[in-house]
């Protein structure tokens, strides 16, 4: 159909917003068996957001090798990647489509266009919310590519659609965008915890405006400590509690009766079938020797990725008895082979089962219906906790007792609490509350320890103990079918 | 009047047209005929055959008259007519790169889609099929294709009807809806000079369908039928039981061990199957009152090897060529209509009888119906099959029920109106349809591993096709005796319309439950498409020596924007006959000799989506819907659009020399050409953030064809009793893409492509500048002493010490550089032996099947699964998959012969007087093969050898009978 007929109505818009939203979670409109997805040059089932961005934050960590022997895969681990590695075309063609169509929407849901479809009153209030949710989608995707590309192109509702080469944006001026829009749209969002589900609100813009000014210093050289902390303490006073029990946040029914998650990307094995998202995080997590019926995909388990020894050793008991986010199926902590996936130990932190145990209905078995969090009250404690100790203005007490409510709940008791902590130790319990959710390699950048050698894992770099790599890395390269398509743009330094 | 119409041996014509005094009829088999009935007096005698000079005298008739006639063949057949786009030229008189080949010429055997009667025969045109299941189709390329992106295949025109090249739900290969049998001749038009005046449709070649037609005379009846057999020649090397066992023992650990069956199953002689099929075809042809006319019908059936595959088909045909009004109104009406019903077998079997477990059985007693599959107890004690198994190769093929009917029906009615008042002009009006209606099923049982996921399957498909095309030309033909000239003036106007309709239904499981998320968003879909057309053409020969042509058409089609809509594509063309010359009039050795030169520019649109230039939104499918709140939206998404995308165009130069020698006993062409398409219909990156995609197609890229084409064709024997005819065809054609991108960029690797399977999304061939199409584009393997390839060691070709994307490399193509064809036929009396052989020189092949088997990862499965591998292992020792290792790109350059027959023509079985005639053949096809390849065939178009559904040998019997 054609445009004026998909916004003639207030129902119209609301389905192009669920776009902008499923676009992020979702591979395309044709479902996870079409043959192309809303983007190209990669495979349709792994073409989704989360997917990529898992597997560019992730395998190329301590915290994830992967067995498979997918274009390009092997290289993250092994950190050799290069400007024509199909995931990283694939993670920055997602993320412009994303913000393309997001200008697109905010095009369409401009005043004049709304008053000449003779939208008025609280349906006008609605798509006004929609519009402002839609720059928040694209400031998040912004975010993205800030943080993993440096300098991408740059393009507004301003801009049009067709034949027209796009501006580069450096990576400090793009801080700068993205700051001000988040602090512009932050009072047209629905107020904290009065959206709908799965929609942004008011807490959303300031979660990621504090994960923003934390990493402010690698960003832009400038700190912005204060204002991180500022960031998070709105997200915290918003309502937000932690969930009682850590595991119930990676299962199948966390949609539900979950007062710690602030926005997530929302799946489901019926309506919202995609081979990325979850059931990618869930299924390539285990082997089909695990039992996968046990977590809810009978018909899955495709041995992918696990860890490597650096992520169960954050640990001091990695067997889930004391601290119960160690979450590892027993097995083989060394990591001989890289390409063996029982060298090293799966990861069972994502199930497909409810908090009851039940399995949600999934047309195949495979496909899972646990939502992924974007973002959590708990990372914003961390956000606290981290950016108190790197100087910013704020407690180091309430820092001390946000992270005693982390360590409290994973011990289920007050036996881990401490009462004094380290730059370092935030960094660990991170990785310990955080892991396999799309942080790490952000965090050891900002940490210093994600090139060179004075943090190792194995298999960094190629060599089994692991060993350095070029600081360029901490980057990745533009891709060069977007370098060649658009002479506008200058690579990043190493590639 | 009676008497004999003899040949230029002595030997009687059958079927030659002896008419006078507006009475006609046709020699009987022993060339005899009688005309009663005629006015005594001196009256003119005409006798026509094709081929042969006609043969016009004046004989004074008074009672019973006797009049022989010897006819003499007419030279190399110049005077033949040759369908051309919108008219018929004679030979002599051709201006362009043409090919005809006759039903006599045809490959013989079991032939299920027309297109492969003519493999071999013609240079310049590959014709590759695409496996040995029943009816499937092939890849028919013309002058190695134009395009990148968007269609390769040519344009298909039967008897004036251009056919869309859209495939048809439940029919393997739209053409297998064709009887070849009403196949009279196949004309290929090769250069600019002969395709512009198909316009925008043209670029990839024409080959113009003439099927077979109503006859003067009274009805004569035809009937053939064939008994083939179909055999699998050859089966891939894998482990022996023994040897699995073996190494099994030797390496597993003790839960592979233990993994180990008992039985001995050879799974590919357990897919495959010697099977039959019969071709039977009844026809009748002759004149009813004045009317000529021509019904025939066929059934084909046929079983694939492959266990479970069958394709049942049955043709009908109505032809009528009356002429009214003295002759001015000539009209052919042809109505074709076909049914198939087929059933598919999985082909997935193929794959996995060459990596299932030779030691486990077929059946055994389980919860899977009894065949055996890999699987895995839950914690709960259910049994799921392993979702990374091979599956059984035996129960894929038997727990799958895909099934299909086809009906088609096409046709046209030409009229063709020479004026009263100035027979000089006819007026042409054609008006045809192509009708279709494909629907089929799907059923897999609940308790099959196959489906095992969803419950099986109980699905549906429909969709139904409706084009029509009308046109109409006038054309103007007058000899101007005055200045020695003649002129052929052609102007036209064409509307085609293509509409489709898909309809939409859920899926089902085995109990007709919904699958949840199946449901569709709409009930059907018609992309509709149209094409509007004005053509012209001139030809103007003077003193019957030199002839300029000339020819436009324009075209506007619905796929592109209004303004970018309609496109023009002309052409020229400069032909003289030297042997028309002084000097070479009297030639005792040289009876024709001529020289074509021709430039013309043509278009192609086909292989692009309909609407890709308007903004537009799209509703996902309801397993694609995203959750707001507590309900799921179906999602609108803005589709990327060009709004300036146009048609792609090709310009070709074409020199071409046709020849004759001693009287057309040998005769030949020699044709060199240049291809260069434009505005290339490419789907390339595009400028992030500009689109919505990060890919598009629109008009980018230059692509250039280069080529030779030789045919010669003689006939080396020709005596009474013995005569040996022999044809030779080279092509030589090379492509080179000189650009894809806008911005030019010498660090743009190009357009991966070549999918592969193993691993998600790994390619094998790349469209670079500066390269020949699908390059292969891999590591460059590193060897030890012994020349055995070390395991994941490739040269560091850029010198960077890293081994990465940067060091692919670019070499060879999955395009054959030569393709060689060869006929002969000896004939000894009433016995005649042929053959046709073929071969494909300096094409490469990916074999994939030894990329995937060949490791020992396959056969000590991680996944939990024991797996056959090839004997390939053995040579390189890999445990790993190696998918982008050049090791496994071999040369597929080949010899084959397709076709081997003999046949006796029995002649008059009930004696010389009666009319029954019976000829009995023999044939086999795909006799052998030559080639290094180490795979199974690599004939592949594609050049990746992946499972590939092997072609049978076959064995054909058949009878052919004259009544």
């Amino acid at each position: 159909i054609t445009a004026d007929l998909a916004y003639n109505t207030p129902a119209g818009y609301k389905q192009v917003l669920a776009k902008m939203y499923g676009g992020f979670a979702l591979t395309g409109n044709g479902g996870p068996d079409a043959t192309v997805g809303d983007v190209a040059g990669i495979d349709q089932g792994s073409s989704d957001f989360l997917r990529l961005f898992w597997n560019l934050q992730e395998l190329t960590t301590d915290e994830a090798a992967i067995v498979w022997n997918d274009p390009g895969l092997q290289d993250f681990h092994v950190m050799n990647w290069t400007s024509t590695n199909i995931m990283i075309r694939g993670l920055y063609s997602r993320s412009m489509y994303h913000i393309t169509a997001c200008n697109e929407f905010i095009r369409e849901s401009a005043e004049a266009k709304l008053s000449s479809r003779n939208i008025t009153g609280s349906e006008a209030d609605n798509i006004r919310h929609y519009q402002a949710e839609a720059r928040f989608l694209r400031a998040y995707e912004y975010w993205v590519l800030l943080d993993l590309f440096g300098n991408p192109p740059f393009v507004t509702e301003n801009d049009p659609i067709g034949k027209f080469i796009p501006s580069q944006i450096k990576r400090a001026d793009l801080f700068t965008y993205i700051e001000s829009e988040l602090k512009a749209i932050e009072p047209l969002l629905v107020d904290a915890k009065q959206n709908e589900y799965g929609r942004a609100d008011k807490a959303a813009a300031n979660a990621l405006l504090a994960r923003l000014y934390l990493n402010a210093e690698v960003y832009t050289g400038q700190a912005r400590y204060t204002e991180a902390i500022t960031a998070a303490q709105k997200v915290i006073s918003s309502g937000y509690t932690l969930n009682p029990k850590y595991a119930n946040l990676f299962l199948g029914d966390n949609n539900v009766n979950n007062p710690e998650t602030i926005l997530a990307l929302n799946y489901d094995g019926v309506n919202s079938q995609t081979y990325g998202g979850t059931t990618y995080l869930i299924n390539a997590a285990i082997s089909a020797a695990l039992d996968p019926k046990t977590f809810g995909v009978p018909n899955g388990g495709w041995s992918g990725m696990r860890a490597t020894k650096n992520l169960p050793l954050l640990f001091a008991d990695y067997s889930g008895a004391t601290d119960k986010r160690a979450m590892f199926a027993p097995g083989n902590i060394e990591m001989n082979d890289i390409t063996v996936y029982t060298d090293g130990l799966a990861v069972t932190k994502f199930k497909n089962i409810t908090s009851t145990g039940a399995i949600p209905a999934s047309a195949n078995g495979v496909y899972a219906s646990t939502d992924f969090p974007l973002f959590r009250l708990a990372e914003m404690y961390l956000v606290y906790a981290e950016a108190v100790k790197r100087g910013g203005t704020g407690a180091e007490g309430q820092a001390i007792t946000y992270l005693n409510l982390l360590r409290a709940r994973a011990y289920g008791n007050a036996s881990g609490n401490i009462t004094s902590y380290t730059l370092n130790d935030v960094l660990d319990e991170r990785g310990r509350e955080l892991y396999w959710e799309g942080f790490r390699r952000s965090d050891l950048i900002r940490y210093g320890r994600f090139t060179g050698d004075n943090y190792l894992w194995p298999w960094k770099g190629g060599a089994k103990a692991g060993k350095g790599v070029e600081a360029f890395r901490v980057l990745y390269p533009l891709p060069s079918t977007d370098i060649i398509a658009n002479p506008n743009l200058v690579q990043n330094a190493g590639y | 009047i009676s008497g004999q119409v003899l040949d230029e041996t002595g030997l009687p014509l059958p079927g030659a047209t002896v008419s006078a005094g507006g009475k006609a009829t046709i020699t009987n088999t022993d060339g005899k005929y009688t005309l009663t009935g005629l006015p005594a007096g001196s009256i003119s005698v005409s006798v026509k055959f094709v081929g042969y000079e006609v043969l016009q005298q004046l004989i004074p008739v008074n009672g019973d008259t006797k009049f022989n006639a010897s006819l003499k063949p007419s030279s190399t057949g110049l005077n033949e007519v040759v369908v051309i786009g919108y008219g018929t030229v004679q030979k002599k008189n051709l201006t362009g790169a043409v090919s005809t080949v006759t039903s006599k010429d045809f490959q013989k055997g079991s032939i299920t889609t027309p297109e492969q009667l003519i493999a071999g025969k013609v240079p310049g045109i590959s014709i590759t099929s695409n496996g040995g299941s029943p009816g499937s189709g092939s890849v028919i390329r013309v002058r190695g294709g134009a395009s990148l992106s968007a269609s390769n295949d040519p344009l298909i025109v039967i008897d004036g009807v251009p056919l869309s090249n859209n495939s048809i739900s439940g029919a393997s290969n739209p053409l297998s809806l064709i009887n070849p049998n009403d196949i009279e001749t196949f004309t290929v038009l090769k250069d600019a000079s002969a395709t512009a005046i198909y316009g925008s449709r043209a670029s990839n070649g024409v080959i113009l369908i003439t099927t077979k037609k109503g006859i003067s005379g009274a009805p004569k009846f035809n009937f053939s039928t064939q008994l083939s057999a179909y055999k699998v020649g050859k089966k891939l090397d894998v482990l022996s039981p023994a040897a699995f066992r073996d190494y099994v023992n030797t390496n597993g650990s003790a839960a592979q061990k233990a993994m180990l069956g008992t039985e001995n199953t050879d799974w590919q002689d357990k897919i495959y199957q010697t099977s039959l099929g019969t071709d039977n075809n009844l026809s009748v042809a002759g004149t009813y009152k004045t009317i000529p006319f021509r019904i025939s019908g066929g059934y084909l059936r046929q079983v694939g090897v492959l266990v479970t595959d069958k394709l049942q088909r049955t043709t009908g045909s109505i032809t009528i060529n009356p002429k009214l009004f003295d002759n001015h109104l000539k009209i052919d009406v042809n109505l074709k209509g076909a049914l198939t019903e087929s059933r598919f077998a999985n082909q997935g079997a193929i794959g996995s009888a060459v990596s299932f477990d030779p030691t486990q059985p077929v059946y055994v007693k389980n919860s899977f119906g009894n065949y055996y599959e890999w699987a895995n107890t839950s914690s709960d004690g259910s049994v799921i099959p392993n979702p990374n198994a091979t599956r059984n190769p035996i129960a894929l093929l038997a727990q799958r029920s895909d099934n299909s009917q086809v009906k088609r029906s096409y046709g046209n009615a030409q009229f063709d109106y020479s004026m009263h008042f100035l027979p000089e002009l006819h007026a042409n009006l054609n008006l045809g349809y192509d009708i279709s209606n494909g629907k089929g099923t799907t059923y897999v049982p609940a308790n099959a591993a196959q489906s095992f996921a969803v419950q099986g399957l109980d699905n549906n498909y429909q969709q139904n096709i409706s084009n029509k095309v009308g046109e109409f030309y006038l054309n103007y033909i007058k000899d101007l005796k005055g200045i020695n000239s003649n002129i052929n003036v052609t102007a036209g106007y064409g509307y085609y319309d293509f509409l489709t309709k898909i309809f939409y239904y859920p899926s089902y499981n085995a109990n007709h439950v919904v699958v949840a998320g199946s449901e569709p968003a709409f009930a059907f879909d018609k992309p509709q498409t149209t094409l509007i057309s004005y053509y012209g053409r001139a030809i103007y020969t003077f003193n019957n020596k030199y002839i300029l042509a000339g020819s436009v058409r324009t075209d506007g089609s619905s796929r592109f924007a209004p303004e970018n809509r309609w496109g023009v594509f002309p052409s020229a063309a400069f032909t003289w006959r030297i042997n028309q010359e002084n000097f070479l009039k009297d030639s005792k050795t040289i009876s024709d000799l001529k020289l074509r030169l021709s430039y013309g520019v043509t278009g192609q649109q086909d292989g692009i989506p309909y609407y890709s230039y308007l903004p537009t939104y799209a509703l996902s499918v309801a397993a694609a819907k995203y959750q707001l709140g507590d309900t799921f939206y179906g999602m609108y998404a803005p589709q990327a659009y060009d709004k300036s995308i146009k048609w792609e165009q090709t310009a070709t130069y074409n020199a071409g020399m046709d020849f004759g020698l001693f009287d057309g006993r040998v005769n030949g062409s020699v044709d060199v050409y240049f291809k260069k398409t434009k505005d290339l219909l490419n789907n390339i990156p595009i400028p992030l953030g500009s689109n919505f995609s990060n890919t598009i197609t629109t008009n980018v890229g230059n692509i250039e064809n280069k080529g030779v084409e030789f045919a010669i064709n003689g006939a080396l024997v020709k005596s009474s009793n013995f005569s040996w005819d022999a044809g030779f065809n080279f092509t030589y054609n090379s492509n080179k893409i000189t650009r894809l991108t806008n911005v030019e960029s010498p660090t743009y690797p190009g357009v991966l492509t070549g999918g592969i399977s193993g691993g998600t999304g790994n390619t094998v061939q790349i469209n670079s500048v500066g390269y020949n199409t699908y390059s292969y584009y891999l590591y460059k393997q590193v060897y030890d002493a012994t020349g055995k390839p070390k395991e994941g060691i490739y040269e560091d070709l850029n010198g960077d010490n890293i081994i990465n994307e940067k060091d692919l490399y670019r070499f060879q193509s999955a395009v054959p550089k030569y393709i060689l064809g060869f006929s002969t036929q000896l004939s000894y009396k009433k016995w005649s032996l042929s053959t046709v052989l073929r071969a494909n020189l300096g094409n490469y092949v990916y074999n994939n099947v030894k990329a995937n088997i060949g490791v020992t990862r396959n056969l000590l499965n991680p996944a939990g699964f024991l797996g056959n591998v090839s004997t390939e292992i053995f040579k390189s020792g890999f445990d790993n998959n190696q998918y982008l290792s050049d090791y496994y790109v071999e040369n597929g350059s080949f010899l084959r012969m397709d076709n081997l027959g003999l046949s006796y023509n029995a002649g008059k079985i009930f004696g010389p007087t009666s009319k029954v005639g019976l000829r009995l053949n023999a044939n086999c096809q795909n006799v052998f093969i030559v080639t290094k390849y180490s795979g199974l065939d690599p004939e592949i178009s594609s050049g990746i050898d992946n499972n590939f559904y092997p072609r049978p040998r076959t064995f054909v019997l058949g009878v052919n009978l004259d009544f």
